[in-house]
């Protein structure tokens, strides 16, 4: 079996007495969109931090490609390939959807100290700009200040200004939270269509999509990961069935 | 430009043309007051407008900075003062004719404009490289309070030091020259000063409209977002913070030039505070609010000045009103469009 | 430099240090439980000033002063509140800042044009003035010994209001979070008038127990401002252990920086470029002092939030 793209042995880190992710393990494998579930307070947020570099572990590692992030932060790890999405939806408000995904094809290609030449003009950046706006089918709205776009619209910029990056995987953090059904289902064929670029992590609460949608599944309690497995064996193992699905199972 | 008026051109014409215009305009009648002066031989109203033209650079400087970079800074006034001081050493050394340093060579200051402008700049920009340096690690209001206390200390340190004069200040008694100009004659100072005040605004357009301009607005409006498309907020502010301590500093070797005189006043947190209200009046963020601002706050000085002693009170009133309900200033509203800060 | 000079000199820079904490406790304050930076802050300690002066000179009696310097400060604060800063909460720091410089103009100038530039002098009264002996034969002004009571027992004062009641459980609440404590159902409005004025009270009352010392003129509250300022970066935003001995460090380093750098420089100069140099360094002194506790913490030594 091929390396994965990511890579995450034995993450911990407390807060104070609160150990909020409590020795986990899991990788992501390339084609692949791994799902990682579990109750408000489970540690998804933190967890989530210290992939992206937001927030450094007490121990344990991240691997990339094989090559360990210690000590490399956000920034460093977006060049690297780490596509992120924020869970309230972080954009600058008053760029257009364009300028946005200029900025994250600037920040991708590594060259922002350039002061002489007008960057809207900028043929190449332009390009892969507008390639993203319209493989997240924003292309009618290129021209749009984000304080102006819709919520799903804007779950939209992220994505495409997480294609912007090059990225080797995405870390999607609750993309369908505020979504219609509509909506929602469009951004799950999206991102279906997107795991052949790059592997997905995928911090979700709508379960639909998640099982719909995910090769594989973790779940995640009181920060540590109680079972990982196809949607099936999620569904079907007692212990998640009690701690999360409650008594719907 | 504000962040929309950056887009392509073409798009939304209507409200940049606007915001074009009303800059145009601006220019035109600093311009044309300064030639009206000089044709009614009104010398004292050219050298008003000399004075709007320079703080309108000193201004230019903190805009990069504030206007789109989003940081208040409190000590602006450390560069202009530095600026002022370079100029004033420089010429201090020259006239007496006491060498400045004799190694690793003799130097004995200097009168010419061009060198001492390189020196202020220079000075400027690594003293913002210092202070940015420090006070970019942090945030909000610890980053306004730190630029606020940097600022006091080389005010206090240029007011205890006697050798330039301390507290009472050190003259300039011959201006300095320029190549191929009479700096004397106040029309000519006037038109140098205001050649510099649009290449100023010039490279500031030319700073937002590129890369480094894209990512250093999108600091303003969301460093996360920033850190997330593979920038660090910080190298990019530093690098304007520098950029904007060397224009400050060059407008306050003009300033001193102007006055011919060079003091701790022009480092004191006051004149930090005034360089913040001309970008309010001209509006934050609008590439030519130095200017409208300036020329505002001049004009008001003069007029409320000639009425009342006391007109500073009536100008704080009418400051208050313009913070808490015309936010967008002079260009927002006679340009319109989206505000910024 | 004989002990006598110093220990002085240790307790002047107590005796500032501890009305710079009345200013930066009021300021840390109403930062940490509004948010709000107030520039504001050294007009309210000059119009504490002025009203001690006034009232003193019309009645005679300098306690009746102190009273008012106290009242007038806390009613100019609830009022400019009550008109303005509360507009301002939800406004960003640049709004703030220029709102609050409008404010130091129109004070300013307008305590100007009521009393004109000239100063004014407040005399200490005859109960405290005078000098006592301390123990070890140092002769110290018996006013500036009451400044330093009175600022101790202020801190107190403060540790206990804001410790153990029941407005001081708010206060720290709010600290933590503003939109919950709303939400609690605590009257935000009042809470916050009522801190503004708190703060604006103890400034009136440095102004004008230090105007008694120096003398009461129109921007006399700026340079304090500024030091008030570097006490709270120092100490930490919102803290008032913070503000304590962020104050008293500056207090001290000040005053004895003052009085110890010119000497030591004449160790290894001569006396007029060791004056010169000592003075200069002196007065950058606190500033380097504050660059030092921010390459090491970033928040403040004692900061709750960054």
């Amino acid at each position: 079996m091929a390396e994965p793209i990511l890579d995450i042995h034995h993450l911990s880190k407390s807060f104070g007495a609160l150990k909020a992710t409590d020795d986990v393990s899991l990788d992501l494998r390339a084609g692949e969109i791994h799902a990682l579930i579990g109750p408000n307070g489970a540690g998804k947020s933190t967890l989530i931090k210290q992939i992206s570099g937001e927030i450094s572990p007490d121990a344990g590692e991240v691997r990339l490609n094989g090559r360990s992030l210690a000590g490399i932060d956000a920034a460093g790890r977006a060049r690297a390939g780490m596509a992120r999405s924020f869970q309230v939806s972080s954009v600058a408000p008053e760029f257009t959807v364009l300028q946005n995904v200029m900025l994250a094809a600037q920040g991708a290609s590594g060259a922002t100290f350039r002061f002489f030449r007008p960057v809207m003009r900028d043929a190449g950046l332009l390009k892969t700009a507008r390639d993203c706006i319209s493989q997240a089918a924003l292309s009618g709205r290129a021209d749009v200040p984000a304080a102006e776009l819709a919520h799903g619209e804007r779950r939209k910029l992220e994505i495409a200004m997480a294609l912007a990056l090059k990225p080797m995987l995405f870390l999607l953090d609750e993309p369908m939270a505020g979504m219609g059904t509509e909506g929602a289902t469009a951004l799950g064929d999206l991102l279906d269509r997107l795991r052949q670029r790059a592997p997905i992590l995928l911090v979700e609460h709508d379960m639909d999509a998640v099982f719909r949608l995910s090769d594989r599944v973790s779940v995640l309690v009181y920060g540590r990961i109680i079972a990982t497995g196809t949607p099936d064996e999620i569904r079907a193992d007692r212990e998640v069935q009690r701690v999360y699905l409650g008594e719907e199972a | 430009m504000s962040a929309v008026e950056i887009t392509a051109p073409g798009r939304r014409a209507g409200r940049m043309g606007r915001a074009q215009i009303v800059n145009v305009a601006l220019a035109l009648g600093l311009v044309g007051f300064g030639l009206g002066a000089w044709a009614t031989g009104e010398t004292f109203l050219i050298t008003l407008a000399t004075k709007v033209a320079i703080l309108g650079i000193a201004g230019a400087g903190l805009n990069l900075v504030l206007g789109f970079g989003g940081l208040v800074s409190f000590g602006h006034a450390a560069y202009f003062g530095l600026g002022g001081y370079a100029s004033g050493i420089l010429a201090h050394h020259a006239l007496n004719y006491t060498p400045m340093f004799e190694w690793p060579f003799v130097f004995e200051g200097s009168t010419s404009m061009p060198v001492i402008w390189i020196t202020a700049m220079l000075v400027g920009a690594l003293a913002a490289l210092l202070i940015g340096a420090l006070s970019l690690r942090t945030t909000g209001v610890y980053f306004i309070m730190i630029t606020l206390a940097f600022g006091q200390m080389i005010f206090y340190f240029a007011i205890s030091w006697p050798a330039y004069g301390g507290e009472d200040g050190l003259p300039i008694y011959v201006r300095n020259g320029f190549p191929g100009l009479n700096t004397l004659d106040p029309i000519q100072f006037f038109g140098l000063a205001c050649a510099v005040l649009f290449a100023v605004l010039g490279v500031t357009a030319m700073l937002v409209r590129s890369r480094f301009g894209l990512a250093l607005q999108a600091a303003r409006q969301n460093r996360q977002r920033l850190m997330a498309v593979g920038i660090r907020p910080g190298g990019v502010l530093l690098v304007a913070f520098v950029i904007s301590g060397a224009i400050t500093a060059l407008a306050g070797a003009l300033y001193a030039d102007l006055n011919r005189f060079v003091s701790p006043s022009m480092l004191s947190w006051h004149l930090s505070g005034e360089l913040l209200v001309f970008l309010i009046l001209g509006g934050t963020g609008r590439l030519f609010a130095p200017l409208a601002g300036a020329g505002l706050y001049i004009v008001l000085e003069h007029l409320l000045g000639g009425v009342s002693d006391h007109w500073q009170f009536f100008f704080g009133l009418m400051l208050l009103g313009v913070v808490l309900f015309a936010r967008g200033g002079v260009i927002g509203f006679l340009a319109g469009g989206k505000r910024n800060g | 430099m004989s002990m006598i000079l110093l220990i002085e000199q240790l307790l002047n820079g107590l005796q500032s240090g501890l009305m710079l904490f009345l200013m930066a406790a009021g300021l840390t304050l109403v930062f940490g439980v509004m948010g709000l930076i107030n520039l504001a802050h050294g007009s309210l300690y000059m119009v504490g000033a002025f009203a001690c002066a006034g009232v003193a000179a019309a009645t005679g009696s300098f306690w009746l002063g102190l009273a008012a310097s106290i009242a007038a400060a806390a009613a100019a604060g609830a009022i400019v509140e009550v008109a303005v800063i509360r507009r301002l909460y939800a406004r960003d720091h640049l709004d703030q800042v220029l709102a609050t410089f409008a404010l130091i103009l129109i004070f300013s100038e307008g305590t100007r044009w009521l009393y004109g530039s000239f100063p004014l002098y407040l005399n200490v009264p005859p109960s405290l003035s005078g000098s006592v002996t301390l123990p070890g034969g140092i002769q110290y002004s018996l006013f500036r010994l009451a400044i330093i009571g009175a600022g101790l027992a202020v801190a107190a004062g403060l540790f206990l209001l804001i410790g153990k009641t029941r407005i001081g459980v708010q206060v720290r609440a709010g600290e933590a979070d503003r939109e919950m404590i709303a939400a609690l159902g605590v009257d935000i409005r009042r809470l916050y008038t009522l801190v503004f004025a708190l703060g604006a009270a103890l400034a009136g009352m440095a102004g004008a127990l230090v105007g008694t010392i120096q003398s009461v003129q129109v921007g006399m509250g700026e340079p304090v401002l500024i030091l008030a300022f570097v006490v709270i970066v120092i100490g930490g935003i919102g803290s008032i252990k913070g503000a304590l001995i962020g104050a008293l460090l500056v207090g001290v380093t000040d005053t004895m920086g003052r009085v110890l750098l010119p000497s030591a420089f004449a160790l290894v100069m001569e006396t007029s470029a060791a004056t010169s140099m000592g003075a200069a360094l002196a007065s950058m002194a606190i500033y380097i002092l504050m660059a030092m506790v921010l390459i090491v913490k970033p928040g403040g030594l004692f900061g709750a939030r960054a």
